[in-house]
């Protein structure tokens, strides 16, 4: 009788296997196969990056603004989004502590901290979208081929030398100075401004296809994560866990919330630096 | 339930200290770029697998968790994400053979 006893109860999720609870555990299990849909989406990044090696834009030539400051400044923002979604994990892992202490203020202040950190995290997204939307103010020629040239003022040093004409540079560092090459690449093209699903001024429109895909989607479980947070905030505030007598539902919410700053780690690393 | 609280908040600190370093040098590596792109991939790549490691053990509480349910998440992590990262990679150039 009492095995039968234990089997029932734990279809009834009354046992827990690897001392782990049923919600727990299961919130662990999708983001085990979220990790894999991650995974898939950085691998094919990770294909065209080095298929098309020779004209693929670098993020750091593509995401160089920064709020407040002129001028180039690579990697700056980024590192600014990623100090923000650490520091958002910090204080969800604060949270978790204090509702293991039983500490209802500590774990409303904590977990209100990390639903501001969210919605920051958010907003520097849309502002980082917002600019590889727009563009540069000069654009870039779309040559017959669809490839991308950038137009180089004239006058500007190119390779240690200046040109009394606008000279055009293909991918990173491929520069055609002759008039007659000029005139015939120039005839046909289209004059392009930021970055879409069609067109991308900075290079190949993959690129802007993947940006706008794996960061999207990566900013969807941010909302996601800023949705269930905010939940589980105002339950805290109305003593939903105090009543209930233990605060797990903040360690289940906090498991999604570090994933998302997980993954961000990895699109940080794959996107802006490699 | 103080004896699920392994370190208490000083060790909560010490992990954010450590992610906030290893991206600072991530980020100086990435602007100056001292070395070579083959070296600073691979560096990249590792402080990047270290600092998950750090999020997954501790903020995730993994390090914590039985055994057994650590290996249940840690082998498809470690059997599948490779193999897929080997095939597309492979395929794309011949930067990894």
């Amino acid at each position: 009788m009492g095995s039968q006893a234990t089997t029932e109860s734990a279809w009834r999720g009354g046992v827990k296997p690897f001392k782990a609870s049923y919600g727990k555990m299961m919130m662990w299990f999708f983001l085990l196969t979220d990790a894999l849909t991650f995974s898939g989406f950085l691998g094919a990044y990770g294909f065209a990056r080095f298929k098309y090696a020779d004209t693929w834009p670098l993020a750091e030539n593509v995401f160089t603004h920064f709020p407040g400051i002129h001028g180039d400044q690579p990697l700056l923002y980024v590192a600014l989004m990623t100090f923000i979604l650490i520091m958002s994990s910090v204080t969800m892992v604060l949270a978790v502590h204090h509702g293991k202490n039983m500490d209802t203020k500590k774990v409303a202040w904590w977990m209100g901290f990390t639903v501001l950190g969210g919605i920051i995290f958010l907003g520097s997204q849309a502002w980082e979208w917002m600019h590889f939307i727009h563009g540069t103010a000069e654009g870039a020629l779309q040559l017959a081929d669809g490839s991308i040239a950038k137009v180089i003022a004239a006058g500007t040093e190119v390779m240690g030398q200046t040109y009394n004409f606008d000279v055009l540079r293909l991918g990173t560092e491929k520069f055609i100075t002759d008039p007659t090459t000029i005139a015939t690449l120039s005839a046909g093209a289209e004059h392009v401004y930021g970055a879409n699903m069609v067109v991308n001024e900075y290079g190949l429109p993959q690129f802007a296809n993947f940006f706008f895909f794996i960061t999207g989607f990566h900013g969807f479980h941010v909302f996601t994560g800023v949705l269930l947070n905010l939940i589980v905030f105002i339950n805290v505030l109305f003593g939903t866990y105090e009543r209930r007598g233990h605060y797990e539902m903040v360690e289940k919410v906090g498991l999604y919330w570090h994933f998302v700053d997980l993954v961000w780690v990895f699109v940080f690393t794959f996107f802006y630096l490699v | 339930m103080s004896h699920d609280n392994h370190g208490g908040t000083k060790q909560i600190w010490l992990v954010f200290w450590i992610l906030l370093a290893l991206t600072a040098v991530e980020v100086a590596l990435g602007i100056y770029k001292p070395v070579s792109y083959e070296i600073l991939k691979w560096t990249f790549i590792i402080l990047t697998l270290v600092k998950a490691y750090y999020i997954v053990a501790y903020f995730m509480h993994v390090k914590h968790e039985t055994k057994s349910f650590a290996w249940t998440l840690a082998l498809p992590t470690f059997i599948l994400i490779p193999y897929l990262l080997f095939v597309l990679l492979t395929e794309s150039s011949d930067l990894i053979l």
